[in-house]
């Protein structure tokens, strides 16, 4: 970078002295030049007294200080005396403020671990936090059933409207993207059933298929499964940076349950809110099947209205509606159990809004699917 | 008065090198002014003491001087180059001889200490990895931090440390300039008595320029040069401790005559050393290296 870097050149002294004279800018950004030479020097064997000819500097900080410094203490390391000569005070005075050492890099040791206990330590740890979570889990649903009433003094625990604030903001603020991402799905699922209905002239059928597959099963997933990418991302962030702040502290020190406060009522909010979000999917979806198999299949509307009407029930909507409440919980507490787990730094809050959307989803995947063998199994 | 500020800023002082020089400066948030025509100058290896009420706008100077906030109009002048004018290669030549002590260390959480203080030098320096933990570990040492610090997260360290950690990042390439926003704030008295020995030796022996923002009034007494007034949107006035003891302003003089900056002061004259400019104390950390 800079034209004038820095040099050092080795002298011999007639009594079997050294001296090293040093030129040029000893300063960060110009000594990267000078390390080569410095090296060899503090390897080579030292004979008498050393002198460090400091006249021909032109800049100085702590960096080339440090080299001096170092270079200093190796010789001294030699048995050899090392003194400094030339300089004009201050460059003395920085030398003599730095420390003669530096702690050495811990060298590090060998794995001395089994091959079983590599290969098996990261399952067996998985298995653990597994565990761990659960009990998390566990912990953050009875604290927020319990917690909620730990209160003395005015009011009822849980607050009405931080209930309404929480459902505003993940449940009416949700319905734009749930609607349109559910009026294509159901568009979709009616345009694809349709082309393969028709090898078998059957494309009125369109309509059951539409209608039984989105009120039982794809209504409430993909709008439990956009819930947990929304509102349990937030939830753990805004937990986890409350927890950053030291904000969960300090809810404990005025004497309510930061889990009372906090997650309960985001956890109504969520319960009242996804049900209210899947009978709009629904609506949604099919509406979108109606327009395609109206447009593909020349379905009219009337039609389409009459055959859903044979090809639905009721127990199809509540089969889809019963499993909204538990998997809005399932988002919420994952979410809750992720918030509680940060740390101190960023990295750390990332991580866990990462792990609470990806277990929120695998939660609701398997409550879907646990419901379907429970619904086969008692002929629902 | 605003003649009698325009002279006493505009008196060219000794023929001393001005490193920060800001002309006419006004910043505003909407229709709030909180910054109007404000004159400051800082000169080569002194050391300024930025003091006024809260909410008078000293971080807002701070920040606008950084340019991290925008301002109306004026001009900035940071080592002898206007920022807005600079090429892009002068403007990172310019932020690399700027050190900035946050008011709360704003460390880099995912990094460790070591790491936090070698970031700099890693994008700037062309430094082998070993050379570069030596020095960190010299800065950690100079800022009074054990070296077990170095692998320790921002999260696990306590306020104090935080502090010097920042300052050690901070100082990490050598800046000519540092700015420090209450560095003292929250460290014991002893802690904060070695933090101002240490920045008054690393101005003697590097020639670093610092301007500071602090409320304790033992660092303005003890290590600061000079001292600013901020108030009514500009320096209200700046110089001497002993000029703001004479300067008539209500807050100017409860800030300096009130009952705490009285007991500093008797405090300060007990000394046998005294004087303004007693240097480090024994005490400061970067003594260890002796």
């Amino acid at each position: 970078m800079s034209s004038n870097l820095a040099k050092i050149n080795t002298e011999d002294l007639p009594d079997g002295a050294e001296r090293y004279v040093l030129t040029g800018d000893w300063r960060n950004h110009s000594i990267a030049a000078v390390l080569k030479d410095l090296g060899q020097i503090e390897k080579s064997g030292g004979k008498g007294k050393v002198e460090i000819d400091l006249s021909g500097i032109s800049g100085i900080d702590t960096a080339g200080a440090w080299l001096i410094r170092r270079l200093m203490t190796a010789r001294s390391g030699e048995g050899q005396e090392a003194t400094l000569s030339g300089g004009n005070g201050t460059i003395e005075e920085l030398i003599g403020a730095l420390p003669e050492t530096t702690p050495a890099p811990p060298a590090p040791g060998p794995d001395k671990r089994s091959i079983f206990e590599r290969v098996f330590t990261p399952p067996g740890k998985l298995v653990v936090e597994v565990g761990r979570d659960f009990y998390a889990a566990m912990n953050i649903l009875g604290s927020a059933v319990r917690g909620a009433q730990l209160k003395f003094g005015r009011g009822a625990g849980v607050s009405p409207a931080s209930v309404v604030t929480h459902i505003d903001r993940m449940g009416v603020r949700a319905v734009p993207i749930i609607v349109l991402m559910s009026f294509l799905i159901g568009a979709i699922i009616a345009q694809q059933g349709a082309f393969q209905l028709r090898y078998f002239g059957a494309e009125i059928f369109v309509v059951d298929l539409v209608g039984i597959l989105q009120l039982r099963e794809i209504g409430v997933l993909l709008t439990a499964i956009m819930i947990a990418g929304r509102s349990g991302s937030a939830i753990t962030a805004e937990i986890g940076s409350m927890k950053m702040r030291e904000e969960i502290d300090a809810l404990t020190v005025i004497g309510l349950n930061p889990i009372g406060v906090l997650i309960f009522p985001r956890l109504v909010a969520l319960t009242i809110a996804l049900p209210l979000l899947t009978i709009i999917a629904n609506f949604a979806a099919l509406y979108g099947a109606a327009i395609v198999a109206l447009l593909y299949s020349g379905i009219t509307f009337d039609t389409y209205l009459s055959r859903l009407h044979e090809a639905i029930d009721h127990t199809s909507i509540a089969s889809g509606m019963i499993k909204a409440p538990f998997m809005a919980l399932a988002i919420g507490i994952v979410a809750a159990v992720e918030g509680m787990k940060v740390g101190g730094s960023a990295e750390s809050l990332g991580q866990h809004v990462t792990a609470s959307v990806v277990k929120a989803i695998f939660a609701v995947i398997l409550i879907d699917a646990l419901f379907a063998i429970f619904y086969s199994a008692i002929d629902f | 008065m605003a003649d009698e500020q325009q002279t006493m800023e505009r008196k060219p002082k000794d023929d001393r090198q001005v490193v920060l020089s800001v002309r006419d400066l006004t910043v505003g948030f909407g229709e709030k002014i909180v910054l109007d025509n404000l004159n400051l100058d800082i000169y080569r290896g002194e050391i300024l003491g930025f003091v006024g009420a809260s909410g008078t706008g000293k971080s807002v100077l701070m920040r606008t001087v950084l340019r991290l906030l925008p301002h109306r109009s004026g001009k900035i002048e940071i080592l002898g180059s206007n920022y807005e004018e600079a090429s892009d290669e002068e403007r990172i030549a310019l932020d690399t001889r700027l050190g900035v002590l946050f008011q709360h260390g704003a460390l880099f959480s995912a990094l460790t200490v070591k790491e936090n203080i070698q970031l700099p030098m890693r994008e700037y320096l062309d430094l082998p990895q070993s050379l570069m933990d030596e020095l960190a570990y010299v800065k950690l040492e100079m800022v009074g931090l054990p070296p077990d610090a170095a692998d320790k997260y921002p999260s696990e360290l306590s306020g104090g440390m935080i502090k010097r950690a920042a300052l050690a990042r901070a100082l990490a390439l050598d800046p000519d300039l540092v700015f420090l926003d209450e560095p003292t704030s929250g460290l014991d008295p002893i802690g904060a008595a070695d933090f101002d020995a240490l920045i008054a030796k690393l101005r003697d022996t590097l020639g670093l320029t610092v301007y500071m923002v602090t409320h304790d009034l033992d660092s303005l007494f003890s290590v600061c040069d000079r001292i600013a007034v901020l108030g009514q949107k500009r320096v209200l006035v700046e110089g001497t401790l002993q000029d703001m003891f004479e300067f008539d302003d209500p807050w100017v003089q409860s800030y300096f005559r009130g009952k705490r900056a009285r007991t500093v002061v008797t405090n300060e004259n007990q000394k046998p050393t005294g004087s303004a400019d007693a240097g480090p104390t024994e005490l400061g950390p970067i003594e260890l290296g002796k």
